[in-house]
């Protein structure tokens, strides 16, 4: 065989015939490699856990999932001169930038008592599902390298880019918390709401990211598609307006009530009823009906503002609660089972 | 008969690597595929293992010999795991750990923090983490430069330390992927030492090198691969490897003495 190598290719070269396997050192006669293995108990390295056994492997991991969040929350500004000043200063801009234009420019305050506080919750709060949508629509072609080092259950990465985008809504919150006091909210045990609320928001995020981290891990073109589909939810779900009293759809109550219950808008007002008075005031159906003061609200003269409570509501804030209850459930279930479906694929790219 | 720890079946693993050429790559030829209905050009099928199947014992220290691109580094990610088959399965006694060159740390962080990180990631909990700690940055030698991120590492550093976070814990199959390449002397007899030691408890060890006189030294046992197929693979390691050298041209290796290939120390 050396021989022929020699006069066909020469050195450095090996013929396709060269290539033959080798006889290797088999299992005993009359039985498979597969058979071999079950004899000695053997597990395919491929195998995808059960479901339970899987989530007690993400469980076993939180450190490493904490860990990794922090890790690149730390390494996110590090070439950044400010440094982690840009935790809080991001938030900021966002804010300020919003409020130029849809506060001062195109002035679509009418109708909304108290526009600026409004209008930064709803920013705030968007932008958290909006990051952690985008961030998990790319993370496993992005963390391709890490996922063929290392074996860990690859729900990790998702969850991990959450949890640093959960970090981030943190340091937006406390900015939030200034800017809501300075404009003269009250401080009220009303506030505490914001915690199961932005829990639920939490759940529903990392199911989604789940999901389309399954989605996204394919093929690249959804991670580009991704920013304008969420751009698209974001001007439908009430950020800088208010679904609730809008003129325009004071005559579509089924369009009003889906732009309502939808993901997003739930968890906004959540957290705007929370810690604005002003909105939990002005919550239409929230007081009892009255025909005068509902057509006084409908004037859109400034005293009148907080009158929309004394109109028609098309959801009421309980209701709002169960939404927000069942997404979060919903997204979670859906996008861990969809995700651990394809758990064993996701290191071929 | 020994007890196996590793089978690999028939195995068949295919890349599919995007961007890989084809049109001119402008907006327009783009459309035009969209129009005739034609796959990417761009996405091409590498096979990089093409049916290979063998038998690894428990206490075999197996060197994987081959030139560049036969598929060493594959067939590793593949019985560890990390790779899925498309044809044919590989069986283990246990989760693989592979040790290999592009062994993705967080580049921007410091070295501690990539231990830490390493180490939870192996599945290890804080506390074992916090109490290996030490042992694994003084076994890397990089020092105080265990403070600065890793991107500003030489390449035989961020080796070093690789090695000492995966090396931190036993594995019952330890696979080494010219990890061990970029190290200085003095690291390099470390390193025999302690994967001789690993050997010893864990079992299994495979060694992929392109440098012959470690295969010889530290192997039992050698898989010669071929464009993704075995050539040729057994106990007798110089003479597969003298084998290989033929074949690929290079010069027969010297031996001043037999190489003792179950030393362990």
């Amino acid at each position: 065989m050396k021989e022929r190598a020699r006069d066909h290719g020469g050195p450095g070269t090996l013929t396709d015939e060269l290539a033959t396997p080798d006889a290797f050192e088999g299992p005993p006669p009359g039985e498979s490699l597969a058979e071999l293995a079950a004899e000695y108990k053997l597990n395919p390295s491929s195998a995808r856990p059960s479901m339970f056994a899987y989530a007690g492997q993400l469980w076993a991991r939180r450190h490493f999932i904490m860990g990794f969040a922090t890790a690149r929350n730390v390494a996110m500004y590090t070439e950044a001169r400010l440094g982690q000043l840009w935790q809080v200063l991001t938030p900021l801009l966002n804010a300020a930038v919003y409020y130029l234009i849809f506060g001062i420019i195109l002035d679509t305050s009418r109708g909304v008592p108290k526009f600026l506080p409004f209008l930064i919750t709803g920013i705030f709060i968007f932008n958290f599902t909006q990051r952690a949508f985008i961030t998990s629509s790319r993370v496993m072609v992005d963390s391709l390298p890490l996922i063929r080092a290392l074996p860990f259950p690859r729900a990790c990465l998702p969850i991990g880019y959450v949890l640093i985008e959960l970090q981030q809504l943190i340091m937006s919150m406390i900015v939030l918390t200034a800017i809501v006091l300075a404009t003269g909210e009250p401080l009220t045990w009303y506030w505490l709401l914001a915690l199961p609320a932005l829990a639920l928001q939490t759940m529903f995020n990392m199911g989604m990211a789940l999901f389309l981290a399954r989605l996204g891990a394919g093929a690249d073109d959804f991670g580009q598609l991704m920013p304008f589909l969420v751009r698209t939810w974001m001007y439908t779900s009430g950020v800088m307006f208010s679904i609730q009293t809008i003129s325009t759809l004071r005559d579509h109550p089924t369009v009003s009530f889906i732009l309502q219950i939808n993901p997003a808008a739930v968890f906004i007002s959540l957290v705007r009823n929370a810690i604005l008075l002003s909105q939990r005031q002005s919550w239409p159906g929230s007081k009892p009906y009255n025909v005068t003061k509902c057509a006084l609200y409908h004037t859109d003269k400034t005293p009148y503002l907080e009158f929309s409570a004394y109109c028609h509501g098309t959801v009421t804030m309980n209701q709002l609660w169960l939404w927000g209850i069942g997404w979060a459930v919903l997204a979670l279930v859906v996008g861990f089972v969809f995700f651990w479906q394809a758990e064993t694929r996701y290191g071929r790219g | 008969m020994a007890e196996p720890t590793v089978i690999v079946d028939d195995l068949h693993v295919v890349y599919r690597v995007y961007g890989a050429g084809g049109d001119k790559g402008t907006a327009a030829t783009a459309l035009m595929r969209v129009f005739k209905r034609q796959r990417r050009p761009s996405v091409r099928e590498v096979e990089a293992i093409r049916g290979v199947s063998f038998v690894i014992n428990h206490g075999d220290a197996v060197g994987i010999i081959g030139r560049n691109g036969s598929g060493k580094s594959t067939l590793l990610q593949a019985i560890a795991g990390l790779l899925p088959p498309e044809q044919g399965c590989v069986y283990t006694s246990g989760q693989a750990a592979l040790l290999g060159v592009n062994a993705a740390l967080l580049d921007d962080l410091t070295g501690e923090r990539n231990v830490v990180l390493g180490c939870l990631a192996m599945g290890m909990s804080p506390q074992e983490t916090k109490d290996a700690y030490q042992s694994i940055v003084d076994f890397s030698g990089v020092g105080n430069f265990v403070d600065y991120p890793m991107r500003t590492y030489s390449t035989g550093m961020a080796q070093r330390l690789r090695f000492s976070i995966a090396s931190a814990k036993s594995h019952e199959i330890l696979m080494i992927d010219e990890a061990l390449a970029t190290g200085d002397a003095n690291f390099r007899a470390k390193s025999h030492g302690k994967i001789m030691s690993l050997r010893g408890e864990a079992g299994t060890v495979f060694l992929v090198a392109h440098n012959l006189a470690e295969i010889e030294a530290s192997c039992n046992r050698v898989i010669w691969l071929e464009k993704g197929k075995i050539m040729k693979q057994g106990y007798d390691v110089p003479a597969i490897v003298d084998a290989y050298l033929e074949a690929t041209g290079g010069e027969p290796r010297k031996r001043d003495k037999p190489v003792d290939v179950n030393a362990v120390t």
